[in-house]
């Protein structure tokens, strides 16, 4: 039906943006590190298909690149959340109630008063503009996103009579969340890994663009926006390019994840 | 005179069929029961009279109701009968209420939304309601929110609202099965009033045959989506003409087989000696002390190898709390619990202790892990056992000894119905052969006929392997049934403790009268009389 | 309510006092001296101790901090080392931009998203539900900042309605400030109205199959009936939750999108002070930022408890 569709469209747009990103270490069109000062600005044409930028580098090229780094920093950030927010969380549900878990809830809060973007300020004011500031700045939001994820899971499953029976059983809290409660939330981190994965390269191009994340001459699309602000009425081309391949990969992610969603989530799919 | 007339109601959800060719009668100002499992269709025939089938219905046939056909009928007119001619209260009062909206606006509406009234004029017609269903102005003032009552003051809110206008008809789709027995027995008087003072008719939907038995003028019995039998309830309940009828008659008066009565054995299994279990409840101010709340109160009893002792008790009344202190997962304030000579202490408990008991829950959808394959389902315990070298056989053995194959063992949870799963619990709790198994409502969310069938499984395993049962219901025939020795717990005490023919035949405390006077039962010359004629 | 509304306001205070020290044991103590890292490497010593001096970091940790906090208390956020004026007077001019901007993209946002998710829920399945489900995939995918500048782009490039940036100051009156902040605030308002639409949606569709509106319409409401009068609170439950969490992002955004529109707001203050490595500055507009986050959540809290009845009761 259209869950499946969407999936697979998405499943497409953003293995398209993966497969160019793995390509762009063997290949790309032209070098992206050779400055044509003499080709700069080109409309899309057969040499340049996405044209060039100020320096005369080739865009698609450095779409290519920029790729690497926009996947990079989203995929571990979101390696970042799911390593400390996930056993936060299951610690949390399995103490439920307790002031351990109020511990952990009240210093989720807390971090969620640190959008990624003060995040990032704060660390670069003191260590300097780097990429790995842009991979913990989002990797530190995401981890109360994935703590809230598995404890909201693992909340109602506590409360299940399997988990009393293995109680019965005389299996402890950390051998329980190991065996009964991680393997049915996988299925909700998944789906929300993926969004925080979409959610990520948003971010990632933001902090790229007010110069807090990656720093030339690394590519990187939130990079190429800033550059091409100045001249976006002389050469439109160098804003649009970057910008679609933002919007295509971020609206890949989504659709695989709601269509994830609809597949995984037993809840929605018992409403249709 | 007829008030309503079904007939030849077909209905199918996308495209699966829900009821064939349904038709029935109720008499203006009588209670019509309509009775059968769950999943019979009776629930659907009520929203199908009432127009609120679910998205994907199609349904064929006629309500007749005042010249008109309900089927047929535009929405803006179901609208503005809806409320007003008919009413309708549901199952579950927990969640029939607007959570966000008082009780005094949510029964006004009624008359509001069909111009009976202004919201003032509404007002005082909803607090005359309110008086009426039993909710006085003293302790139910307008502006309350539903989370402020119980269950049963909700299930009242949820009566005035469906009343307020004076209906015809009042439909009540198994109003008191998520009911306390006792509170269960005040809203059929209330509805029973309600129908004999203000020539209401009621359409009374339920599973419990002994609940249409004292309430009912006419009664339908209903089987997989058709009506199997119809008759005058005395007459249906004498004749029990259809094969479908008898089963179910057979299922609820079924008695399984047991050797009644214990032989002395002089050390207990299990003993609870003055245990108290106090929580505490949230602050009332940031300064003061927590409130403590008593759920068990200084409980004292001894349970005998072999044995079956029921618990019985209203929601509330500290049974769930005690059970799972005797399980081992609760921390005790005060007292004592012993399993086998060794004592029960939260929540380091020894394998060795923890092996010696088993627990069987209520919920056959909750009780399994749905990602893993029976086989490990049933070996859970083996947790319990250190290293367990038959595994396989005992498996198989276990599974064959609950009435499933060893072929089970590779099925998941979700291929199985709610009775099979309460055998892959019973296996699993056989698999440690325990002293103790407890039976936390093991058998209530079952349908009448596969009850039956668990409770011969339960008497058969005990006579085998001769373990102990601890017995916990809220349901007063189930424990009758299948108990030597019964306790009746009333607000965290033990009230009442005895033979269970005793405690039944002849109560002692004042609680345990109201509860065995509040259980619905079939009178018992229409059950003779039913045996006579068959 | 009066009990809930006391116990959320002591954890405002509780959050607001660890978010301090977070803020400046990153600011302050994990640099070491701040001011020979505000100098840099080939700073003379002697300056450095001026510096050090002037910013008041001669005492212990717990002095300085004590002073900080004490400070913003009574309005005293330091003096910024590189402007040479009170940050207070600063943030202040800077503020009066951002905080519109942000709020105006917050009521965009909320008056777009609400009714368009109502009108997906109701038609659940048909055109508009598509249309409108399709539209905000999109619009979640959208950088706000690409996305303002592509409003530049037609609107202010090629259409010649709005002019592409600057601030003419609410000096220059009310209504020419809000023309300068419009396309801003559409730009930053659209990505988050997608979102909150989306979220309605499925608030009100979820509200829509609880046991309370079938009462509702066993008592002779119709459809709509039963949804205006007994969904539409109910389902402002969760919408609630999302328009607090997205005034920390459109506040970020704000300060992201100033640059695209050159507005003199927060953001070009903050990143001026990270490039000259004014850390007064950026401590005084971070404490900031996560202030009014605090703050919005403890509103949201309290808003929360209007709706919900069951909620005053707790603590």
């Amino acid at each position: 039906m259209r869950g499946p569709l969407s999936l697979w469209i998405g499943a497409a747009l953003a293995g398209l943006f993966a497969a160019l990103a793995l390509l762009s270490f063997v290949w790309t069109p032209h070098d992206h590190t050779v400055l044509t000062i003499a080709e700069r600005m080109r409309p899309p044409d057969a040499a340049h298909w996405l044209g060039t930028d100020h320096f005369g580098r080739d865009i698609l090229s450095m779409i290519m690149v920029g790729a690497r780094t926009s996947i990079a920093v989203a995929i571990v950030a979101v390696g970042i959340g799911i390593a400390v927010g996930v056993p936060l969380g299951l610690f949390a549900a399995a103490n439920r109630g307790g002031y351990i878990d109020e511990l952990i809830m009240r210093g989720n809060d807390l971090i969620f008063a640190f959008p990624s973007l003060v995040i990032a300020i704060l660390i670069t004011a003191v260590f300097g503009p780097s990429a790995v500031n842009a991979i913990l700045a989002i990797g530190i939001f995401n981890i109360p996103v994935f703590a809230r994820v598995a404890r909201g899971g693992a909340l109602p499953l506590w409360t299940l009579d399997y988990v009393l029976a293995a109680r019965v059983a005389g299996k402890g809290r950390f051998r329980i969340s190991a065996e009964h409660i991680l393997p049915n939330i996988a299925n909700m981190l998944i789906v929300q890994g993926t969004i925080q994965f979409s959610l990520g390269i948003l971010a990632e191009a933001a902090l790229s663009y007010v110069g807090l994340g990656a720093q030339p001459p690394t590519p990187s699309w939130g990079r190429m926006l800033a550059d091409s602000q100045t001249m976006i009425s002389l050469a439109p081309h160098l804003a649009i390019f970057p910008g679609l391949a933002i919007v295509f990969t971020v609206l890949g992610l989504n659709l695989v994840g709601d269509g994830l969603r609809d597949i995984l989530d037993p809840r929605v799919r018992r409403a249709r | 005179m007829t008030l309503l007339a079904a007939e030849g109601l077909t209905l199918a959800i996308h495209g699966t069929p829900i009821l064939r060719d349904v038709g029935f009668a109720i008499e203006e100002g009588e209670v019509f029961g309509l009775v059968g499992e769950s999943g019979s269709g009776k629930s659907m025939t009520a929203l199908a009279v009432m127009g609120l089938l679910p998205n994907g219905a199609t349904v064929t046939g006629q309500v007749a109701m005042g010249g008109r056909d309900l089927i047929s009928l535009p929405e803006r007119e179901m609208c503005a009968l809806r409320g007003n001619e008919v009413g309708m209260i549901f199952q579950e009062p927990m969640t029939a209420l607007n959570p966000v909206q008082t009780i005094g606006d949510q029964v006004a509406e009624t008359l509001v939304v069909h111009g009976a009234a202004s919201r003032g004029e509404a007002l005082s017609a909803a607090r005359a309601r309110l008086d009426r269903v039993g909710l006085t102005a003293d302790r139910f003032p307008l502006t309350r929110y539903p989370h402020e009552l119980s269950g049963g003051q909700r299930q009242r809110v949820c009566i005035a609202m469906a009343v307020a206008l004076r209906p015809k008809l009042l439909i009540a789709d198994e109003p008191t099965t998520a009911l306390d027995v006792t509170t269960q027995a005040q809203i059929l008087d209330l509805l029973e009033g309600l129908v004999r003072e203000e020539g209401m008719a009621l359409m009374l939907i339920t599973h419990d045959l002994a609940v249409v038995s004292g309430l009912a003028t006419h009664v339908a019995v209903m089987q997989t989506g058709e009506i199997v039998e119809a008759a005058e309830t005395e007459v249906l309940f004498r004749k029990r003409a259809h094969a479908y009828t008898r089963a179910l008659f057979a299922a609820s008066e079924h008695q399984p087989d047991r050797a009644v009565g214990v032989p002395p054995v002089p050390e207990p299994v299990l003993e609870v000696r003055e245990v108290v279990r106090d929580y505490t409840l949230p602050r009332s101010s940031l300064f003061a002390p927590a409130p403590k709340l008593r759920a068990v109160d200084q409980v004292s009893f001894r349970l005998a190898a072999g044995e079956s002792l029921g618990l019985v008790g209203e929601s509330g009344c500290g049974k769930s709390t005690l059970t799972r202190a005797i399980l081992g997962l609760e921390p005790l304030q005060g007292g004592e619990i012993w399993l086998a000579g060794a004592p029960v202490l939260a929540p380091h408990v020894p394998n060795e202790v923890r092996r010696r008991m088993q627990v069987v829950f209520q919920d056959p959808f909750g009780s399994f892990n749905p990602r893993h394959r029976v086989d490990r389902l049933v070996t859970e315990p083996f947790h319990l056992l250190g290293d367990v070298p038959d595994r396989a056989r005992r498996i198989d053995e276990a599974l064959v000894h609950v009435g499933l194959t060893p072929a089970d063992k590779e099925k998941y949870i979700h291929e199985f119905s709610g009775g099979q799963r309460q055998r892959i619990a019973m296996a699993r709790a056989l698999i440690t052969r325990p002293d103790l198994i407890v039976l936390d409502e093991a058998v209530s969310a079952l349908d009448v006929r596969i009850r039956a069938q668990i409770l011969d499984l339960l008497a058969d395993l005990q006579a085998e392997y001769g373990m102990a049962y601890l017995f916990i219901s809220h349901d007063l025939s189930v424990v009758r049934a299948i108990t030597d020795r019964v306790l009746v717990m009333q607000a965290g005490r033990i009230v009442e403790a005895g033979e269970t023919e005793q405690v039944f035949t002849a109560p002692a405390h004042g609680y345990t009268k109201d509860l065995i006077a509040a259980t619905p039962r079939i009178p018992s010359e229409w059950q003779a009389a039913g045996l006579v004629g068959a | 309510m009066a009990r809930y509304v006391v116990t959320r306001l002591a954890s405002l205070c509780l959050s607001l006092v660890v978010a301090s020290l977070v803020i400046f044991a990153v600011i302050e103590v994990i640099p070491g001296d701040p001011a020979a890292f505000m100098l840099g490497l080939n700073a003379e010593p002697e300056a450095v101790a001026a510096l050090r001096e002037e910013l008041g970091l001669t005492g212990s940790v717990a002095e300085r901090y004590l002073s900080w906090v004490g400070g913003m208390l009574t309005g005293d956020f330091g003096t910024s080392y590189t402007y040479r004026v009170p940050v207070a007077d600063l943030v202040a001019a800077r503020l009066a931009v951002s905080l519109p901007l942000t709020l105006y993209a917050l009521v965009l946002s909320t008056a777009i998203a609400i009714p368009v998710g109502m009108i997906a829920a109701a038609g659940r399945g048909r055109a508009a539900d598509i249309a409108v489900m399709g539209t905000t995939q999109l619009g979640i995918a959208v950088p706000n900042f690409w996305f303002a500048m592509i409003l530049v782009l037609i609107f202010a490039i090629n259409l010649r309605i709005f002019s592409a940036g600057g601030f003419p100051g609410w000096e220059a009156g009310f209504w020419p400030a809000m023309k300068a902040l419009t396309l801003p605030a559409i730009a930053l308002a659209l990505p988050q109205a997608s979102i909150l639409a989306r979220v309605t949606r499925s608030s009100v569709l979820e509200t829509l199959g609880q046991d309370y509106i079938r009462t509702a319409r066993a008592k002779g409401l119709s459809r709509r009936q039963a949804v205006i009068r007994h969904a539409l609170r109910n389902a402002m439950i969760p919408v609630m939750t999302i328009i607090g969490l997205q005034f920390s992002f459109l506040l970020a955004g704000a300060i992201i999108i100033e640059n695209v529109f050159f507005l003199p707001g927060l953001g070009r203050l903050i990143f001026q002070g990270i490039t000259q490595r004014d850390l007064v500055v950026v401590e005084s507009v971070v404490m900031l930022l996560v202030f009014s986050v605090i703050v919005v959540t403890f509103l949201v809290d309290i808003a929360y408890a209007a709706i919900d009845p069951r909620l005053r009761r707790r603590g």
